[in-house]
């Protein structure tokens, strides 16, 4: 069965670069372990030689010529940004 | 004068097309139709100018002899989809002013045909919830209301907006979007048309991914037949969508013949759930009988991994919509937050906790837990194999029968508050859509009957892939023979 703890919460927030506030770890952990303890039901299900389903149309993947057929558009992809300079989104400082 | 918003769509191309109706007057007939319809909280956004300049554009073409079905009808549109220079934030605070430069396929395919935009449509966050009470614009009002009473319900979810907009009168079709039974819940909780085509029949591009080998793009509409003649609009291929399949659009209005002589209706034992309400059982028998007096055989089917398809759903959605979402970070669209003196890290921490509301932050985290390591091939790996299980039965079936027909959900429309607090009531919801999205097969939603409280109830018809023409030929059946003439008592207006 499953059992997240308030340590492994915190972890997975850190993973999802989500913040929790501390007193919030505690309830997500009973959300959560509800949740998973409910989808481990499938544990029940013989999937000996199944092959996984990751989509439903055919896997094998159109191709194209290698040419360019868009882009060149610099202005249009940083319209949206909520800092943007020189041409380049713009972040706080990574490096010192 | 009659009330030009109870017009169908097929109803309004008609007289346009004999010249006794402009798309002029039907426009802001709906323009006046959304602004009266605030109190249900349908549009978030509304285009009023833009939809004058769509139907002056669709008057020129009618008279110029273009006229096609979508032409001058006005519509509303699923924020989810992209509409260039016009908000688009799948009612996510994370996508805070954000305004696309581009427009989605399937919208394009509307407006190509002359279609008028009316403006954006409430739902549920990323579409994710089952009543539209997750939505950062506030919840969703049905138009509907149980005999007797004032109390409000929800649409259902989470094409919330949608539902409401079009049971409301102000649209006249909506586009939707279905990860696990966000077009056909809602749908049947609000007596409209619901219909969820094949995966891969419209172009995924330009609309806000939630889960990837799941969404697809449907229509809401007042009837069959109306959907019939949007969706054919929407589908086609589209190169801009890896998952688009390339294969012709049929013309989806002539499948509605009417006539389902022979052909053979699947009942699978596995939908008849311990505790189901008794008004939606008797109901599923109703729709048996009919299929019955129309000509059809009804074949007993079983789908043995049903049980088994909400929890692989909740395994398989939150662990695409974990990755999909990584993207909203604050650097590139959207709400960004940075702590006083905070770094980069700092940052994508912050934005994320202010911009994603808590079912999406529970679902991003369960997502990330199923695909962390150790973790993977338990979770996600397994519930994929489940998947394909699931998907199996119905190949097995489809080798027996044309359809099948079960009821669209296990209950009618719920009050506020009654699930939101408890995730796993919330989810059951889907238990009878859910199969059919993991399966990536089209259905529909029929408005079939009311509930004990007057409330509406719809029945759920599926076929094969790329089956679109048989889910409306049987829905069609079912419309006539139901004879939903109920309507809600416009208690917003």
């Amino acid at each position: 069965m499953s059992n997240i703890d308030q340590a492994t919460v915190a972890k997975i927030a850190r993973l999802a670069r989500i913040k929790i506030e501390d007193d919030k770890l505690e309830p997500l952990a009973g959300e959560l372990n509800n949740i998973i303890g409910w989808v481990e039901q499938l544990a029940e299900v013989n999937t000996d030689n199944i092959e996984p389903m990751a989509s439903v149309v055919s896997a094998k993947l159109r191709w194209r010529d290698d040419k360019v057929t868009d882009g060149d558009k610099a202005e249009s992809v940083l319209k949206n940004a909520p800092n943007a300079e020189y041409g380049f989104f713009a972040v706080p400082k990574v490096i010192e | 004068m009659t009330d030009l918003t109870k017009l169908k769509i097929a109803e309004a191309r008609d007289l346009m097309k004999k010249g006794d109706l402009s798309s002029r007057e039907l426009t802001e007939a709906h323009i006046a139709a959304v602004d009266a319809s605030d109190q249900l909280n349908a549009y978030i956004v509304k285009t009023p100018e833009i939809a004058l300049a769509n139907a002056e554009a669709a008057d020129k073409k009618i008279k110029a002899g273009e006229q096609k079905g979508m032409t001058g009808i006005p519509v509303g549109i699923k924020d989810l989809f992209s509409t260039k220079g016009v908000h688009t934030q799948a009612c996510s605070h994370i996508l805070d002013g954000f305004k696309p430069e581009y427009e989605s396929t399937v919208t394009s395919n509307l407006w190509d045909d002359g279609a008028v935009m009316l403006g954006k449509l409430n739902m549920d966050e990323f579409a994710m919830g089952s009543s539209n009470e997750t939505s950062y614009y506030g919840p969703v009002k049905n138009p509907w209301r149980a005999e007797g009473s004032n109390n409000d319900f929800v649409p259902g979810g989470s094409s919330g907006g949608s539902v409401a907009s079009v049971a409301g009168y102000a649209a006249m079709g909506a586009t939707a979007s279905d990860t696990g039974g966000s077009i056909r819940q809602p749908a049947s909780f609000t007596g409209t048309f619901g219909m969820k085509p094949t995966y891969g029949r419209c172009s995924r591009y330009g609309m806000v991914a939630f889960a990837s080998s799941l969404d697809q793009a449907g229509t809401i509409t007042r009837d069959v037949r109306d959907g019939a003649i949007m969706l054919e609009c929407m589908a086609g291929f589209d190169p801009k969508d890896s998952t688009s399949v390339d294969m012709s659009v049929p013309n989806f209005e002539a499948a509605l013949t009417g006539d389902i002589r022979g052909m053979k209706i699947g009942i699978p034992k596995e939908y008849y759930l311990d505790g189901m309400p008794a008004d939606i059982e008797a109901l599923w028998h109703k729709g048996i009988e009919w299929m019955k007096s129309a000509g059809a055989e009804i074949v007993d089917i079983s789908l043995p991994h049903t049980k088994y398809a909400l929890p692989t759903y909740y395994i398989v959605a939150p662990a695409e919509a974990s990755s999909n979402l990584a993207r909203y970070d604050g650097v590139k669209y959207g709400l960004r937050d940075v702590p006083n003196g905070g770094n980069l890290d700092d940052m994508y921490y912050a934005t994320r906790a202010a911009g994603f509301g808590d079912e999406v932050k529970r679902r991003i985290m369960i997502g990330t837990y199923v695909l962390s390591a150790g973790y993977y091939d338990a979770y996600y790996l397994k519930a994929q194999k489940v998947r394909q299980l699931i998907a199996d039965d119905f190949r097995q079936a489809f080798k027996q029968v044309d359809a099948i027909l079960t009821p669209t959900a296990p209950s009618a429309a719920f009050a506020f508050g009654e699930k939101s607090d408890d995730p796993l009531a919330m989810y059951l919801n889907d238990v009878f859509t859910v199969p059919a999205s993991l399966a990536g097969l089209p259905g529909s939603s029929v408005p079939a009957g009311l509930s004990s409280e007057g409330l509406p109830l719809g029945l759920q018809v599926l076929a094969n892939a790329w089956e679109e023409e048989t889910v409306l030929k049987v829905s069609g059946v079912i419309e006539q023979a139901a004879a939903f003439g109920a309507a809600p008592s416009e208690w917003w207006r």
